[in-house]
């Protein structure tokens, strides 16, 4: 569970990274206007940090010359502001240290740069490493969009529908979510936005992605966005050009990513059910192996009452010991749990080097290593569920011992 | 005590048992009186009815229908808790089977009845105390160089004693024996009956039940159990 816990926890935290904390924006693919305008405003908020806008499309890239394309999502960012919003800067393998020149191909600041994601432009080993060259050539790709207007609608007609631009390779992008990783380049702000046709009438964007200042209740501070959003749209309201705005919504970045999430918080929640059926299967056990103790002491506790022990007292001694089974066995599983989490890495390595064996192949999950940060609320929690089902289980037979009548149970009869 | 100077009297006691669809009706209208320091023989046939009464008298069954009345305290009055000090601290009591609890030692076994109304702190105060009485008792009754011993390493002869220490531990005003003798072979069960009459003649009340009559002429009084009532 811990692991499993740890997963989740993971993956959370890395879509939390690609988010930021909180989403301004509209799920269609024309955007919404006047958003430098709340850009603006929110900028100037006292519990935000940082502002970014960002463009979000599809488009065909292929490589010069050989006439092939794949799709893929286009994200147009502003490397600096985006990288204050969101972990980008960190997911880059070239400019990790200066994320504001993720777009500069070659260390040439005229080149339009793009990012990609490290699945699209490499191939991972056996050990989940991708394989980077020491400089990065700047290596070009076409980008190939359909603009379309605030309407939705193809903005060019005729044999020239698309745009088209060249970019070259400036850096990778590994975010851990293989997804994003597999299916996104990124291209700047501003060529993205044309590509989009996202100039025309007035400038459009598809998000606006927000950072809170720390300490700032991530709910909260959404909720603060949303009225910030509401009073916005009802003074641009009526303006030209203003009808996308009645789209935009303000999600944090759980709800954002909320369809990415679901899928691993349903198999944490299925986990969780199955060790709830273990449970119950423990409490099952515990209930016959007390049963049975029970039965085989039938004459001892006959004897405890034959010398003034109480019921109550027969029900505290065996719940004692069904306390102190669940204490030594929770403290054997707990050792035993620890040790297994902190070398869980060294074992499946051990593993594969001698077995070829992987609990998820690294070729193809976007998995480092596996999570073995030690959860102690959850370590508190099973350990006090597990002490509790023993308890559960001894409960039934501790009342029917306690109601063991002396007589009955000593005369020579029943011996 | 009451004003009778009998420590406990039983009147018109019944018991009836249900086996399978049958009702046996084990005692008729059962009579007994004890005084203090006496040593009472209860001899019968076997299912005669002298175990019931003996279990009836302390305290670990109760009487379909009669009074008990232990130094004029009708035990039908007293309540769950009180019901438990009585068989804890009043009575003791010794099995045929002797029903030492295998997992003790000797000693353990002994001072049993005396950790058993205590709490963790009365009995850590208590401990040190209720030791040397337990060594004493098993001094007492030629056990002392096996207190450290398991019940199963004991012979029938020393377990009884054993029993009989742990009975003894609390000093309970009455000691109550279910066929002490009848496990035994007649030397060792001598020996028993010795140790017996040995503390009724340092002022212990015994009632103890027999189907033996030569056991039984080793007490000071004998009642005949037959059909459920005393002759």
């Amino acid at each position: 569970m811990t692991v499993m816990d740890g997963l989740v926890g993971d993956f959370k935290r890395k879509n939390h990274n690609y988010t930021g904390d909180c989403v301004v924006g509209a799920e269609s693919l024309v955007g919404f206007t006047y958003y430098e305008d709340f850009a603006r405003i929110a900028e100037k908020a006292n519990y935000i940090e940082a502002v970014t806008p960002v463009i979000k499309s599809y488009a065909l890239v292929g490589t010069e010359g050989t006439g092939r394309n794949i799709g893929v999502e286009l994200m147009g960012v502003e490397a600096g502001s985006y990288s204050m919003v969101t972990g980008f800067g960190r997911t880059l393998y070239y400019h990790k240290n200066d994320a504001s020149k993720a777009f500069e191909a070659g260390g040439d600041s005229n080149l339009p740069g793009f990012v990609i994601g490290a699945d699209l432009w490499s191939v991972r080993d056996e050990k989940g490493e991708y394989y980077h060259s020491t400089n990065p050539e700047a290596t070009g790709l076409s980008v190939t969009c359909f603009p379309l207007t605030a309407k939705g609608a193809l903005a060019k007609a005729g044999t020239d529908v698309v745009n088209t631009k060249t970019f070259y390779f400036s850096d990778c992008s590994q975010s851990g979510l293989a997804r994003v990783d597999g299916s996104i380049i990124y291209l700047p702000f501003d060529e993205a936005q044309a590509l989009c046709g996202m100039t025309e009438p007035i400038k459009r964007a598809s998000w606006i992605h927000i950072k809170f200042k720390q300490g700032t209740n991530i709910e909260e501070g959404c909720q603060k966005v949303r009225e910030m959003w509401g009073k916005f749209y009802d003074e641009h309201k009526g303006k030209d050009n203003t009808e996308l705005l009645s789209q935009v919504s303000v999600w944090s970045w759980k709800e954002h990513r909320r369809e990415s999430i679901a899928g691993m918080e349903k198999e944490q929640a299925m986990l969780m059910m199955m060790f709830g059926l273990v449970g119950l299967t423990t409490v099952f056990i515990v209930y016959v192996v007390f049963y049975m103790i029970i039965s085989h002491k039938t004459k001892d506790i006959g004897i405890l009452k034959s010398i003034g022990a109480s019921s109550g007292d027969v029900v505290v001694l065996f719940l004692g010991f069904a306390a102190g089974l669940g204490v030594v066995g929770s403290a054997v599983g707990v050792a035993g749990g620890i040790l297994f989490l902190r070398n869980i890495n060294r074992i499946e390595g051990w593993l594969f080097e001698r077995f070829g064996f992987q609990l998820w192949d690294r070729t193809i999950y976007a998995i480092g290593e596996i999570p073995h940060r030690l959860d102690l609320t959850m370590l508190a929690v099973v350990t006090g569920c597990a002490i509790l089902a023993c308890l559960a289980g001894a409960v039934l037979p501790s009342v029917s011992a306690a109601r063991a009548r002396p007589a009955d149970v000593l005369q020579v009869s029943q011996l | 005590m009451s004003k009778d100077g009998f420590i406990i009297e039983a009147q018109g006691i019944h018991k009836t048992y249900r086996m399978g669809a049958a009702q046996v009706q084990v005692l008729k209208g059962a009579d007994i009186a004890v005084k203090r320091g006496e040593f009472v023989a209860i001899v019968g046939a076997s299912g005669s009815g002298k175990s019931t009464l003996l279990h009836i008298l302390g305290a670990l069954d109760r009487p379909d229908k009669g009074v008990v009345r232990f130094e004029g305290r009708d035990l039908s009055g007293m309540g769950g808790g009180e019901l438990n000090e009585y068989r804890n601290k009043m009575i003791g009591f010794v099995f045929q089977f002797y029903h030492l609890l295998d997992e003790l030692n000797v000693l353990e076994n002994v001072i049993l009845p005396a950790m058993v109304p205590a709490g963790i702190i009365e009995w850590a105060s208590k401990r040190a105390g209720v030791k040397k009485r337990g060594r004493e008792l098993l001094k007492a009754v030629g056990l002392e160089e096996r207190a450290t011993h398991k019940p199963y390493q004991l012979s029938g002869g020393e377990r009884q004693r054993a029993a009989i220490a742990r009975a003894l531990v609390n000093e309970p005003r009455l000691l109550l024996a279910d066929e002490p003798t009848g496990n035994l072979d007649s030397a060792t069960g001598n020996g028993i009956l010795e140790l017996l009459e040995r503390l009724n003649r340092a002022g212990q009340t015994i009632v103890m039940v027999t189907h033996d009559e030569r056991v039984a002429k080793r007490a000071g009084r004998t009642i005949m159990l037959a059909d459920g009532r005393v002759k």
